[in-house]
């Protein structure tokens, strides 16, 4: 703020920059939503009105779309919108647990080996997935998880997704290690002090993880399309893209129905939590 | 503090003490205690699944019977497949065009934005929405519609006149261009990164500038840019990390083929069709360490080229 005030005071800046300025931010920011209020629009509109309009009014729009595209696969959309809520409430117990106890150690504990443990959790956070698909795959079906939650959900209790400790690590070093000395001085112990001092204190990078969490799960695809073959088990993303395969070219409705629904959750976390998910990753991106 | 400046900095820290009181005794026993799901999530879940990916990307393995030992034939099998060469190809174009455009566009806006703009939380919103759904398959379908024969895009051109257009998605020359947009698209979390770089540059390097009549332009070359270098630097290596790794847009726009004619067979794409489709885990296991290789080659590259343009005030 200061920025603008100093600059403003001394170079009074001409109203047509301001307005130019305005003119592009908009411009872009329509065009980037234009294809998402299309297939909001699409949705609501009968089969001839997609392709034949370009516009946004939804001409003679209903919701047959949503009816039809609800029961267009093996079972209601409604199962799947379930295992993907089961899946990612598994994954956000499990990360909010394992990473933030992982944080809390790298953070404020001492110990042998700290320095190489946090660097190899620095680097697994750029792992890609896939070098360690095929033996995961492996193993969990020879525990018989294939076509089960598990493989999604228990890796997460092992705070297998780094990019959340690191981000716990940064907000714990900033709360005043005062509070917990104060705490183990008065005698809690270490699990204590974490429960009841460190936890409630660091209740903004927990939401950041949950909303990350939840979203990174819902739109995951990869290791879901790996795991659940049985069409009992799909998750949100594998029905969609099992309703991709069976639509013909000329039925988009319904599909696009469905693809509404499957980004509303993730549309209405983003609007409740921008600011922890603005926060989350400027701290962790910024300097 | 980036990740990425976390280990540059462990790098040229010197060793830490060791205290060998009681109390550091018991210190020592609940931080191993707090790491013990990490550890374990380390051990079963990553390290040693990479291990045994190495091993498996030396034999030829099909799931059902024992893995056989066929020693580097999977990574020499690579220099004679063309399929495998060209999504190497593909892959390598889709980062190294859209990475720089999605960032370029990054920059700009947060530039844009920065400055004393009215409804700046607004505007961040709006284009930060786009990274949040761009993973995931309704926008790959809504992609694959949008560049469709019949798609709006097409239907615009038409309005401007262009008739006969491409069906952009079934076209091998124009399908990989559409998922590039794709991933342009979601400039908006880089943009909010450079966004919170932005604002930590000093407004007085700004006016000390103005003073000496340096223009708008030349403060941004100047002042701007060299302050945010780590930012950038931040920003190039994991926005390329990430687009090495990309797979869902092409799977479905594709409809899991990599087609038209392989055009938008990206390397994950392959190697998930030779392990989850032909079940040769051996050769996908081997590339997912070339992928590895790959990636880490980049990122290796990146951080040696950083001391060339990036500037740290540390």
């Amino acid at each position: 703020m200061t920025t603008e005030t100093t600059t403003a005071a001394r170079r009074p800046r001409p109203f047509l920059v301001q307005g130019v300025k305005h003119a592009v931010v908009i411009a872009v920011g329509v065009l980037m939503t234009y294809p998402l209020a299309w297939m909001l629009v699409s949705a609501v509109r009968d089969e001839g009105g997609i392709f034949s309009n370009a516009g946004l009014l939804p001409i003679g729009g209903d919701f047959a779309n949503f009816a039809e595209g609800w029961d267009s696969s093996d079972f209601p959309f409604s199962r799947y919108l379930v295992n993907s809520s089961l899946v990612a409430l598994g994954a956000i117990v499990g990360n909010l647990v394992s990473c933030s106890m992982a944080a809390y150690a790298f953070a404020r504990l001492r110990f042998r080996g700290r320095r190489a443990f946090f660097a190899i959790m620095l680097l697994t956070i750029m792992l890609p997935i896939h070098v360690v698909i095929v033996p995961q795959y492996v193993i969990f079906s020879q525990m018989d998880w294939v076509n089960t939650f598990w493989p999604l959900v228990v890796p997460k209790f092992l705070a297998t997704d780094a990019f959340f400790v690191f981000l716990m690590v940064q907000f714990i070093r900033g709360i005043p290690r005062e509070l917990d000395e104060a705490a183990r001085i008065d005698g809690a112990g270490f699990f204590r002090t974490w429960a009841s001092i460190i936890l409630p204190l660091m209740r903004p990078a927990l939401v950041t993880t949950t909303i990350f969490t939840f979203i990174w799960t819902w739109n995951d695809f990869f290791s879901q399309l790996i795991y659940l073959a049985d069409p009992s088990m799909y998750t949100t993303s594998v029905a969609l893209r099992s309703l991709v395969d069976s639509t013909s070219a000329s039925a988009w409705g319904p599909l696009f129905a469905m693809s509404v629904v499957s980004l509303l959750p993730v549309f209405i976390v983003f609007l409740v939590g921008q600011r922890y998910l603005v926060q989350g990753i400027a701290t962790t991106g910024g300097k | 503090m980036s990740a990425l400046g976390e280990l540059r900095r462990l790098r040229s820290a010197k060793g830490g003490t060791t205290v060998a009181s009681k109390a550091a005794k018991q210190e020592e026993r609940a931080a191993y205690l707090f790491l013990l799901p990490w550890l374990a999530g380390l051990v079963l879940i990553t390290a040693g699944p990479m291990a045994i990916s190495f091993y498996i990307s030396l034999t030829d393995y099909n799931l059902l019977q024992a893995p056989e030992f066929v020693g580097l034939q999977n990574y020499l099998d690579m220099l004679g497949d063309d399929r495998l060469q060209n999504s190497l190809r593909v892959t390598f174009v889709y980062v190294f065009v859209s990475v720089p455009i999605q960032l370029a566009a990054a920059l700009a806006i947060a530039v844009l934005l920065n400055r004393g703009m009215k409804g700046l939380a607004f505007y961040r919103s709006v284009y930060y929405l786009p990274s949040l759904l761009g993973g995931s398959v309704a926008i790959a379908v809504l992609w694959r519609t949008l560049f469709g024969s019949d798609g709006i895009v097409n239907r615009g051109l038409a309005v401007l006149g262009v008739e006969n257009a491409p069906s952009w998605v079934a076209d091998p020359s124009t399908a990989l261009g559409t998922l590039i947009i794709l991933n342009v698209w979601t400039f908006g979390a880089p943009m909010v990164i450079f966004l919170a770089g932005l604002r930590q540059v000093p407004a007085s390097l700004y006016e000390a500038a103005s003073v000496d009549g340096a223009g708008r332009w030349r403060q941004f070359t100047r002042i701007t840019l060299p302050v945010i270098t780590p930012i950038i630097f931040f920003n190039v290596v994991l926005q390329i990390i990430h687009a090495f790794q990309a797979f869902t847009q092409a799977f479905i726009v594709s409809g899991g083929s990599g087609g038209p004619s392989d055009s938008t067979m990206f390397f994950t794409l392959y190697l998930y069709q030779t392990g989850f489709g032909n079940f040769q885990m051996g050769y996908a296991s081997a590339m997912a360490w070339v992928l590895l290789i790959i990636i880490a080659a980049f990122t290796a590259i990146n951080f040696w080229a950083s001391r060339f343009w990036v500037f740290y005030d540390d």
